[in-house]
């Protein structure tokens, strides 16, 4: 009998808050079970930069820069199965509080006119990303395949979700992993 | 919907502000289920609620402010903030973006230096758009402080922007801005009936009520605004239900685009009307009927309340009615606001009782359990016509018009591309190309059949019969030609939807909203076909999640088109399988110019 080949999963956080990894971490000892039939990729869990060939990818967090742009591509370019996981991916979240702001007002307040600024100046670095002017949610910028809701989801929404997809079944949350508060 | 930051207003009450607030409210003797009308004639005389007004009216009824700003943010026609002396709305059914309403707003603003939907700096005036006005055989059309103004062109916008701009009352405007034409192309049963008024009426009482019932049961007329429930049964139904009081409402809330024959029936048949409502009353034993009327069709009250106090005066209405002791029944009007969602039976009740239009859950249905809980029949205004002429007619004479299953006649209203756009009467039965011949048609597309929530049918369906065993309507006929884009004017039902959606339940609130996103992103040639995909799963989503009709209906547009008209979109995707959603660059163009930066990492390609 040969061994079940394991699936690879990367997970990043774009602008968000790491509240969603903090809610896979929250599986707590299901973690072993889960590296029984998965193994880690690029993930704050181990800081791998870059990922390679991915079966699943989960983002958290929605899209508010340059770099957040270049790191969704490269998740989708690499991973079969593309999750957005929390509020921030699937609505741009409260990153998108901005939205009703202008971005040169933003950087104007922040950087210039705030009291206790001294000559102030826009950083200007080419090593800096550039913020969008608006956030979107990760589904304007790549197709998303599946969408887990919360803020953050509870480990057993995720838990239930990552099962069903390793299982091969379509993820279904049902009744009391979807919170609608 | 619309929703306004409410912001203290500036305009504290003047005495003579007040004296007009205490008319209103005493008219209506403070009863709070006549809030919605209560605001409707303030605004018509204030122009807008002012804050110092929501106060007052507050205090007056015993009721929250915050119960008066949740109605007033509501509706379309109501502001709780001024929006200018003159409120200018071009109605923004695709039968009028045809006939040039977009060319004509944008002229319109240019003259008046002005954007659309901000107020002008003087507080003179504003501009905006509003779902169909019911002038489509005359459009483009507009409604300026609620009252309508048909036919427009360069010359007619030209003028009316120099007589607001010499700030003259609408009352001294040129009458014919206001004329509305009847445009009746082919009369049939109702329209070209010789009954003399409290003709059908007298039938009824010789009859009596259960014999009426029974009478429409066997016509086997149905309901003519779209869903063709059994009249008979619903009136025997509220006959039979047990209440304190019992109800009669006339729906004439025609707020499906396209839609204008009750307009005309209002117009010319109102006696007709209001006979039916009558027997109505007769048979379910109610003293009180409503009509309410769409606030477009403000400009019908004045004749319509001459037809009523006519009938008071000759004894067919009122108390003892044609001399039957005991049978008292009066009709009041209640004036909507702008929210096509009062259409549906049970928002129009909550309308009435002076509520946000949110439609009920059914069971239990109005026949039980309607206006303020009573047993009410509420049916549509061409209804009540086909009623009387039932009754009046008899049983069998009345079910050999039409087919089986679809008894007697239908309006139709035509409108689009023909070049006899108006009302056509006809038995049921008939078909769509028939209708095409009659009105002159040439090169017909497609026809959208009972307006942007019915159907819509491609040229090889010409032969489709009009009837509820074949294609039900509601009367609306709009008619496109081969040098129309379907998926635009799918993209304008879509648009309608979205701001018509009451936003009660989430799946209509989002998912409209999600629809037009769609629908523009492909507009926009961002489309793809996950896009197309995407359309179909929301689809679902709506029809199976939606509280009410409309959320059910609002992909109905453009899963007809994408089925006849597919190209029409296709030619508008990008062939890749994904792409962003929005100019990705363009995103970052205010970043570069706050930064001074053009380095390599300040842009992004469109796709890697």
């Amino acid at each position: 009998m040969t061994e079940k080949k394991k699936l690879r999963i990367a997970t990043t956080s774009l602008a968000g808050c790491f509240g969603c990894h903090m809610s896979i971490l929250d599986i707590d000892e299901r973690l072993f079970p889960l590296l029984e039939l998965v193994e880690f990729d690029r993930s704050p869990l181990t800081d791998i930069k870059h990922c390679g060939p991915c079966d699943i990818g989960l983002v958290e967090g929605g899209i508010c820069n340059a770099e957040n742009v270049h790191v969704l591509r490269e998740f989708r370019k690499n991973c079969k199965v593309l999750i957005a996981i929390g509020a921030c991916a699937i609505n741009g979240g409260l990153p998108a509080q901005r939205n009703h702001l202008d971005l040169s007002s933003c950087l104007t307040e922040v950087y210039l006119t705030e009291p206790g600024l001294v000559h102030g100046h826009i950083p200007n670095d080419p090593e800096l990303p550039l913020p969008l002017d608006k956030v979107h949610p990760l589904h304007e910028v790549v197709k998303i395949d599946y969408f887990i809701p919360g803020c953050p989801p509870s480990a057993d929404a995720i838990w239930k979700f990552l099962t069903d997809l390793i299982a091969g079944k379509t993820p279904e949350l049902g009744h009391g992993l979807i919170k609608y508060d | 919907m619309v929703h306004e930051a409410v912001s203290p207003s500036p305009r504290f009450l003047e005495p003579k502000d007040l004296s007009l607030l205490q008319q209103v409210l005493g008219h209506h003797a403070n009863d709070s289920t006549k809030l919605l009308q209560i605001l409707r004639e303030v605004q018509e005389h204030l122009g807008f609620i002012p804050n110092a007004a929501v106060s007052f009216i507050a205090e007056a009824l015993d009721i929250p402010r915050n119960r008066i700003e949740s109605v007033a943010s509501f509706y379309s026609f109501l502001h709780l903030r001024s929006q200018g002396t003159y409120r200018v709305l071009f109605s923004d059914n695709i039968t009028d973006r045809m006939l040039g309403s977009q060319t004509l707003m944008e002229r319109m603003c240019q003259q008046l230096w002005l954007q659309p939907g901000k107020v002008s700096e003087d507080g003179l005036l504003s501009i905006g758009t509003t779902s169909c006005t019911g002038m489509c055989d005359q459009g483009p059309a507009m409604l300026v402080n609620e009252r309508a103004i048909t036919k427009l062109t360069h010359q007619r916008i030209q003028e009316i922007g120099q007589l607001i701009r010499n700030r003259t009352p609408l009352n001294d405007w040129p009458a014919d801005f206001f004329y509305v034409e009847d445009n009746i192309h082919r009369a049939g049963l109702i329209l070209g009936n010789t009954m003399a008024y409290g003709e059908a009426l007298q039938a009824g009482l010789t009859l009596g009520g259960a014999a009426i019932v029974d009478v429409v049961k066997r016509s086997g007329l149905r309901g003519r605004g779209g869903a063709g429930y059994p009249t008979g049964l619903k009136w025997e139904a509220c006959r039979n239900a047990k209440g304190n009081q019992h109800y009669v409402v006339c729906n004439a809330d025609e707020g499906e685009p396209g839609t204008f024959k009750d307009r005309v029936l209002l117009t010319r048949q109102a006696d007709l009307v209001f006979e039916g409502m009558t027997l109505c009353a007769l048979a379910v034993g109610a003293k009180q009927g409503f009509l309410y009327l769409r606030g477009e069709y403000r400009y019908l009250l004045d004749h319509l309340k001459g037809v009523l106090q006519r009938r008071r005066e000759s004894n067919l209405l009122g108390v003892d009615i044609l001399g039957q002791s005991g049978f008292d029944f009066d009709i009041e009007i209640h004036l909507g606001a702008g929210a096509y969602i009062c259409g549906e039976e049970s928002a129009l009740i909550e309308s009435l009782e002076g509520e946000r239009g949110v439609p009920r859950n059914r069971p239990p249905f109005p026949v039980t359990q309607g206006y303020l809980q009573q047993p009410t029949a509420l049916d549509n205004v061409e209804t009540f016509c086909q009623a009387a002429l039932a009754i009046h007619m008899g049983a069998d004479k009345y079910s050999a018009i039409g087919t089986s299953k679809s008894t007697g006649s239908k309006l139709i209203s035509v409108s689009g591309d023909c070049p006899r756009p108006g009302i056509y009467e006809y038995p049921f039965g008939v078909s769509v190309q028939e209708i095409l011949n009659d009105c002159g048609a040439v090169n017909t597309r497609a026809v959208q059949i009972s307006g942007p929530s019915g159907i819509c049918i491609g040229e090889h369906e010409f032969g489709r019969k009009l009837g509820f065993e074949d294609l039900p309507t509601a009367g609306a006929f709009m008619v496109f030609d081969d040098s129309r884009d379907m998926f635009e004017v799918a993209r304008n039902f879509v648009h309608f939807f979205a701001h018509e959606s009451c936003g009660f339940c989430t799946p209509c609130r989002v998912g409209t909203s999600m629809l037009k996103q769609t629908m523009d992103k492909i507009a926009a040639g961002q489309g793809t076909h996950y896009d197309l995909a995407e359309v179909e799963n929301l689809d679902h989503v709506l029809q199976t999640t939606s509280h009410c009709g409309l959320g059910r209906t609002a992909c109905n547009p453009v899963l007809h088109t994408l089925k006849h008209f597919r190209p029409a979109y296709e030619s508008r995707l990008k062939s890749l399988s994904f792409k962003p959603a929005f100019d990705l660059d363009g995103a970052l163009a205010r970043a570069r110019q706050m930064t001074g930066r053009d380095d390599a990492g300040a842009h992004l390609k469109e796709n890697e």
